[in-house]
């Protein structure tokens, strides 16, 4: 059977090799987390330490303020050296809880493990993803229990759980399906039963075969539970795509999963809540995927969150050469920085370091309609077009022609031969767009 | 220094505990927006690409046409460069040679014009067709009509006599028998337009149209070495396989609707040449799959109606360059359906 996928996209050199074989392997806690109260999508966390305090391990440091928000949770236990503003990957600023390590991994007396969840309510399921700290581990981090609240009137029926891993270089999510199977599926069994699905699909590229059969030894022939080997193309892991997919459900333009009856989430996400239902640790920790030419020794990492990425680089030797770009995340959809304090949040999958000569450049030539942004884009979007209303300022005619369908993939700009900033350009004008919505609404 | 910037109040303080580590990166490490990593096709190797793939049909130009035809591809190419430099550094913008864009156009001026022409002829052709064709309008990428054809165009109407003197390759007039003297100087499509084939008796000699063995421009007579190099470029993903398509099927439909041989019609003249190569000029045609379908089926009718009833025995420059004027409407009104857009009124 041809393995399922969507129209466009593109393949580019996956980079995978270098990790996707390596066992995860646990980075000691550092001395000292930086642990920022908005590592999630929608509002910051509001701090309830202040300097001076001392904190436990999975002690809640910050709490969610108002609905799309979640927790956020000690990584070590020691004392709070400071709470205040640190710059983040993406260009955002956000208060953070400085923690020095007393290294006695203290663990908060007052967690406790939830327990079975089937013998847990769906309303208490959905509550404790909350407590977990739960956001989406793939890189978007939206908050985990908002997309198990649907809106009245609208039904979960299908949990997908995304291990897709399009980008290239990735191989946490790889890893972590391979060698916690078991964990992904409890948690997925979890998830469904907070929302009430009947269906749960765990959504695999092929090229992923050793996760494939792990997956499939897990699901234990359980008949609610599936594995879709889908094609390997970006960005297969795309919510959208993924649901068109795994599934052959298309969401509508503007529309949410959830208007087609599913909710994805990314196979680390379900892990962690499974954990956390297991053991009453929220989210303190995930893998990192720490590789690239410019990396001595590539691994798959797991670290406390709030580790400074310089401390995933020297457990990994360090830069084998002048680094020429470090990107957090995959070079796909990851910011490059430009120091190495930045800390792992919940969604950091992955530290990508270039070298000098792989950094992609090249003058920006004028547009030569060839075309081919049209061909890849998997929304059927003529980037070439948005790209030059963009230039132009012309927000109205970038609305009409669906600007704000683009989820920001980046084909358009890996593959123009004119090497025109396609996707920086269309992102600009979104959130110029944005920001007259909010003035005028 | 620089690190406190980034490291505001709050946080100096926890900064030292671990100032031994050096943190910040060489300022020479890049700074961009993703994606970091980029498809190895560029502007430049699609167009030395397409001159690779016309490289077969220029070669049996010479071949069949003499030494000439090859100084005639030589003049083009290099006026069509000269032109590209001079202009460029009169308007102070940087000097793109190197995207190669300059010299496919004057190659595809050669291809299109009679073999045995004056050397001046290729050369005030590319000047024209770089100069007014491209670089007025802002150079690559901004042209709205194929250079090379407008340079074409602007030629025929200067100098008709002399784009109209059609020579037959040495020994290719066999099939015309005792005829010969009543075919030498015309190319095929006007002998069978005025019905003077028929009125000899003679055959369309279609394996020699096939070869290329034929009175015509330069390069477009051998459908065998075009083909060759239209299928490269279609393996390559360099042309998109809608715009020849149309085109060619649809001369084919509207050949069998005049009652005419439609294999006649796909290998005669400049059809071939034109639908590979000139309708699928990137920058000069639609970007929406359906705009390129419509684009071609409209090169299909209006090359037809011209060799069926206009004025002159072949239509494909004109069409193509009148298909061009269209090229922002089609856009326009063909977008693709958006993922997941609900059809309007449903």
């Amino acid at each position: 059977m041809r393995p399922k996928t969507f129209r466009g996209g593109i393949h580019p050199q996956y980079g995978k090799e270098m990790t996707c074989h390596l066992g995860i392997e646990t980075l000691p806690a550092p001395e000292q987390v930086v642990l920022p109260m908005a590592q999630h999508a929608g509002a910051p966390a509001e701090p309830l330490v202040k300097a001076g305090d001392t904190v436990d391990l999975g002690q809640k440091i910050g709490e969610a303020k108002g609905f799309v928000s979640v927790p956020v949770h000690a990584s070590i236990s020691g004392k709070v050296l400071s709470v205040g503003p640190v710059s983040l990957p993406n260009g955002n600023v956000s208060v953070a809880v400085t923690i020095e390590n007393d290294g006695e991994d203290r663990v908060f007396p007052e967690l406790k493990a939830p327990g079975d969840y089937r013998q847990l309510t769906p309303e208490r399921l959905r509550e404790l993803m909350r407590e977990a700290g739960l956001a989406g581990m793939g890189g978007a981090s939206f908050p985990t229990h908002v997309k198990y609240n649907p809106p009245e009137g609208k039904r979960i029926d299908t949990v997908v759980l995304n291990g897709a891993e399009c980008e290239p270089f990735l191989t946490c999510d790889h890893r972590l399906m391979v060698e916690d199977a078991e964990k992904v599926v409890t948690g997925l069994k979890a998830l469904m039963r907070a929302g009430g699905a009947e269906k749960g699909i765990i959504a695999v590229e092929v090229n992923k075969a050793d996760a494939i059969k792990a997956l499939e030894k897990a699901i234990a022939g359980d008949p609610q539970l599936s594995v879709a080997p889908l094609a390997t193309k970006y960005p297969q892991g795309e919510e959208k795509m993924i649901i068109r997919a795994a599934l052959g459900r298309i969401v509508p333009s503007g529309g949410l999963p959830i208007d087609v009856g599913v909710v994805v989430n990314n196979v680390a996400t379900a892990a962690a809540f499974a954990d956390y239902l297991a053991t009453g640790m929220p989210l303190i920790s995930r893998v990192v995927t720490v590789t690239g030419r410019g990396v001595k020794q590539p691994k798959n990492l797991l670290v406390r969150l709030g580790t400074p990425i310089q401390k995933l680089l020297e457990a990994c030797g360090g830069f084998a050469e002048e680094p020429g770009k470090v990107i957090v995340g995959g070079p796909m959809t990851g910011p490059a920085v430009y120091h190495l304090d930045f800390p792992v949040v919940k969604g950091t999958s992955g530290i990508l370091v270039q070298s000098r000569a792989e950094v992609a450049g090249g003058e920006s030539m004028a547009c030569i309609r060839c075309g081919r942004c049209v061909k890849v884009c998997p929304y059927s979007l003529l980037p070439n077009f948005l790209a030059e209303f963009a230039e132009q300022g012309n927000l109205d005619q970038a609305e009409a022609y669906g600007i704000m369908d683009c989820r920001e993939c980046g084909c358009c700009t890996f593959v123009c031969p004119s090497r025109r900033p396609l996707m920086q350009l269309i992102r600009n004008a979104k959130g110029k767009i944005l920001a007259r919505r909010r003035k005028s609404g | 220094m620089l690190k406190e910037r980034f490291w505001p109040d709050g946080v100096r303080a926890a900064k030292e505990v671990t100032e031994a580590v050096e943190t910040m990166l060489n300022p020479e490490v890049v700074v961009s927006s993703s994606p970091h990593i980029r498809s190895d096709v560029t502007t430049e190797k699609i167009m030395w690409q397409v001159i690779l793939a016309l490289a077969p049909a220029a070669c049996a130009g010479v071949v069949f046409f003499g030494w000439h035809a090859l100084a005639v591809i030589i003049v083009s190419m290099m006026a069509a460069m000269g032109t590209e430099a001079v202009t460029r550094r009169t308007m102070g913008r940087p000097v793109t040679l190197n995207d190669g864009s300059a010299a496919l156009t004057g190659l595809l001026l050669a291809l299109v014009i009679p073999p045995g022409v004056p050397l001046w002829i290729p050369a005030v052709g590319s000047a024209f067709a770089i100069a007014i064709g491209k670089q007025v309008f802002g150079g690559l990428g901004y042209n709205p009509f194929n250079p090379a054809l407008l340079g074409r165009a602007f030629l025929l109407a200067s100098w008709p006599a002399l784009m109209t003197r059609w020579q037959w390759p040495a020994n290719s007039l066999a099939w015309a028998g005792s005829h010969v003297d009543a075919v030498a100087g015309a190319t095929i499509l006007p002998l069978v337009k005025h019905g003077r084939l028929a009125s000899l008796g003679l055959e369309i000699p279609l394996s020699q149209l096939f070869i290329g063995n034929v009175a015509g421009s330069l390069g477009e007579t051998s459908a065998l070495a075009l083909l060759l190099g239209a299928a490269f470029l279609l393996v390559r993903g360099i042309i998109d396989w809608r715009i020849p398509t149309a085109y060619l099927g649809s001369v084919a439909v509207l050949a069998l609707v005049f009652g005419e041989n439609p294999l006649f019609h796909l290998l005669a003249g400049g059809l071939l040449l034109g639908a590979f190569f000139m309708a699928t000029d990137y920058v000069t045609t639609p970007i929406t799959p359906r705009g390129r379908v419509i684009f071609g089926l409209g090169c299909g009718l209006l090359t037809m109606l011209i060799r069926k009833f206009g004025g002159y025995p072949e239509g494909v420059c004109y069409s193509i360059l009148i298909m061009n004027a269209t090229v922002p409407l089609l856009d326009r009104y063909t977008r693709p359906r958006r993922f997941g857009e609900v059809a309007k009124g449903a």
